[in-house]
């Protein structure tokens, strides 16, 4: 908690200076570079949401590291899903500030430019192009220059060709790269939408329940490929699943009516008592 | 050699496309022939109306082609889509008046009858330019272009979709009915715009005139084909789809949406002006009535029936429908409407893909389809 507070000085320092670059970043397509020299990669703070006086997100205060692989719990409606939409930016903040580095401020980004800007997500609902081809379906995600004019002449190069299978290949759907991706399974759903977070080569990945529909030896698979994507990426997972969790969080954070709960280890978070309460008290998961 | 090759990979895999093409190659000499070389009494001989009643069908499958890609390919259903057509045809109309010089009924080279008869006595500012028959051929591109462009970025930035979008284009395309129905507009009221005498100093009623007027119109629903069949195959036309199927997914990937919408949709209103350009010389008048949203609702049932999102079903089915009306009209009058109501009905129950999805399912049977569309 305390070296939150030093980070969030640090960035406040800044923010004369952050507020003009993400202005700049409005009228380009080409993402800014991300400043991460203060550590965090991703800064919420105090963010309140609020739908018809119900507030979904709470004074809500959280900082991602560069590189760090972070899961977050908490009960149904605890408001997880809405903080994704804060971060990408399908929802606008009440109050308080949304920084991606410590320049830009992604409460006055549109949710194209925080995409080109790095920030990528699955859907907690496995959401593809089902009229697409799986191959389609990357070539569209994979990182490029995507302004209307640039995508009717586009075509793709031998290396984006290489980088699309070589993510087919990671997610085991090669063989069914011509295949509808309506067609697919559930799972196999959950797994074309993180290729195509792949693809974009995002420096932050937003995993909103990425296991469920998935079997054990599918879950397996997903939990190795988040811990190997961790360090070049920050990755943020939200699950239900706490076997999941367990066997690939470092750090948890735990969210209940819009704030954070409880942080630390996941032997810490399961020993807190406000945890306990929560978790005995209300829907178990 | 690239167009060759270009040429041969937009039509690779699209036997409907090569259908049309091969009918449109076919048509496009053998009426001229039937018309101009074999003589009247013969039975081969095809009229000189119904050369121009082809003509007028090609110009619809021309307005049906540019309403698939916005329906079929973007999921924007468009029920105000005959405006555009109806500004190129305004635009092309305007040139035709110009053309009638001093033989209008009150003999006055520089405005139109119906002008004199308002008794004004100038040229209203945007009537100027369309005496030459370039300028005319820019505003029927350009006029339909703005309203289009206009109209989807209010909508699409302020993410209007589904039925709300397609009342308000609805509405537009009910206000300018009645704009267009005011003589103070300038354009000639409820009577319209007619009269018509010659076309880039040929005259109308010939039959030499008529062929050229049927031979463009061939031409344009081959190139725009061949156009829009460019933009589906291309990255554009994946995205578009994309937003069509998960607009939200699509944005997350970092596609501004509206963006794309707004191209296809003013795309579209293009292909859609042309096709009134062509339609109003062979047909010889264009008034407020073409705004009718009657009329777009019927191009609705065209593409439906036809089938929406392969493009050349909606070709088949404006030409399909079309022709039933002439018949049907001719013979039952009071039946037609009633039967257009039933063909939508019936399609939609039971031909929710039209008559091309019922030919592709006979052809390819119960397996599960692959990708079709190949990248460019
Ligand atoms: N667009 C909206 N309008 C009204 N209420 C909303 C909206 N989006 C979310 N909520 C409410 O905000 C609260 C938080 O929702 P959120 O989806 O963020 O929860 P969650 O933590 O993701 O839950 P789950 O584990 O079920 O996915 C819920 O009570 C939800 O009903
Ligand atoms: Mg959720």
């Amino acid at each position: 908690m305390n070296g939150s507070v030093f980070k969030r000085v640090g960035r406040v320092l800044r923010g004369q200076r952050g507020a003009t670059n993400a202005a700049e970043g409005m009228h380009t397509a080409v993402p800014n570079e991300v400043d991460t020299t203060h550590g965090p990669i991703l800064y919420v703070e105090n963010v309140t949401v609020s739908f018809d006086g119900f507030k979904a997100l709470n004074n809500l205060t959280l900082y991602i590291d560069d590189g760090e692989l972070r899961c977050i719990i908490g009960p149904n409606g605890a408001g997880k899903t809405t903080m994704m939409d804060v971060i990408t930016g399908k929802t606008r903040p009440d109050t308080g500030q949304v920084f991606f580095g410590q320049t830009m401020d992604l409460t006055r980004m549109t949710e194209y430019q925080i995409a080109a800007a790095g920030i990528g997500r699955k859907f907690q609902k496995p959401t593809v192009f089902p009229e697409h081809s799986v191959f389609t379906n990357l070539e569209l995600a994979m990182r490029a220059d995507k302004r209307v004019w640039t995508s009717l002449t586009a075509r793709l190069s031998g290396e984006q060709r290489y980088r699309i299978d070589e993510v087919l290949m990671t997610n085991g759907l090669n063989d069914l790269r011509q295949l509808y991706a309506g067609q697919l399974s559930h799972g196999q759903k959950q797994w074309l939408e993180i290729g195509m977070l792949l693809v974009q080569s995002p420096r932050v990945l937003l995993v909103d329940e990425p296991v469920a529909g998935m079997t054990h030896q599918e879950m397996d698979q997903t939990g190795e490929l988040l811990t190997r994507l961790a360090g070049a990426h920050s990755v943020v997972v939200v699950e239900h699943d706490m076997e999941f969790v367990r066997s690939i969080a470092r750090k948890v954070t735990v969210l209940h009516e819009g704030s954070v709960l409880a942080e630390g280890s996941m032997d810490e978070v399961q020993n807190d008592a406000r945890v306990i309460e929560v978790y005995l008290g209300g829907a178990p998961c | 050699m690239n167009e060759q090759n270009l040429f041969k990979r937009l039509l690779a895999d699209d036997r409907g496309g090569q259908a049309l093409l091969a009918s449109l190659a076919v048509i496009a000499v053998a009426l001229p022939i039937l018309n101009l070389v074999v003589p009247a009494s013969s039975a081969l001989h095809v009229s000189t109306y119904t050369v121009a009643l082809f003509g007028k069908y090609l110009s619809y499958a021309l307005l049906a082609l540019a309403l698939d890609l916005v329906w079929g390919y973007c999921g924007i259903l468009s029920l105000g889509h005959a405006a555009f057509f109806a500004l190129g045809g305004y635009a092309i109309g305007m040139y035709l008046m110009r053309q009638i010089g001093d033989r209008g009924v009150y003999g006055n080279p520089n405005l139109p009858d119906f002008m004199v008869f308002l008794n004004w006595k100038e040229l209203p500012w945007y009537w100027h330019g369309f005496e030459h028959f370039w300028f005319a051929a820019l505003m029927v591109m350009l006029a339909p272009a703005l309203l289009a462009y206009l109209f989807g970025w209010f909508a699409f930035r302020s993410r209007v979709t589904g039925v709300y979008l397609s009342i308000i284009t609805q509405a537009l395309t009910y206000a300018l009915m009645l704009a267009f129905f005011r003589n103070e507009m300038g354009f000639g009221g409820n009577n319209g715009l007619t009269d018509f005498k010659d076309i880039l100093g040929y005259s109308l009623q010939s039959n030499a005139t008529r062929i050229g007027l049927f031979l463009a119109s061939v031409l344009a629903l081959a190139l725009g084909y061949l156009a829009a069949r460019y933009v589906v195959c291309s990255k554009l036309g994946r995205v578009v789809v994309a937003v069509r199927d998960a607009e939200d997914r699509a944005r997350f990937i970092g596609y501004k949406t509206e963006s794309y919408k707004l191209w296809i949709f003013v795309f579209s209103a293009v292909l859609a002006g042309i096709a009134g350009a062509l339609y109003v010389p062979q047909v010889g008048i264009i008034n407020p009535g073409e705004f009718s949203p009657l009329n777009s609702i019927e191009l609705v049932i065209w593409v439906a029936v036809g089938g929406r999102g392969t493009l050349y079903g909606a070709i088949a089915g404006a030409i399909l429908v079309n022709y039933a009306k002439t018949y049907f009209t001719g013979a039952l009058p009071d039946v037609w409407l009633f039967a257009l109501g039933a063909l939508f009905v019936l399609v939609t129950l039971f031909l929710p893909r039209g008559i091309v999805g019922l030919l592709r399912r006979r052809r390819m049977g119960k397996t599960a389809p692959t990708n079709l569309v190949n990248s460019l």
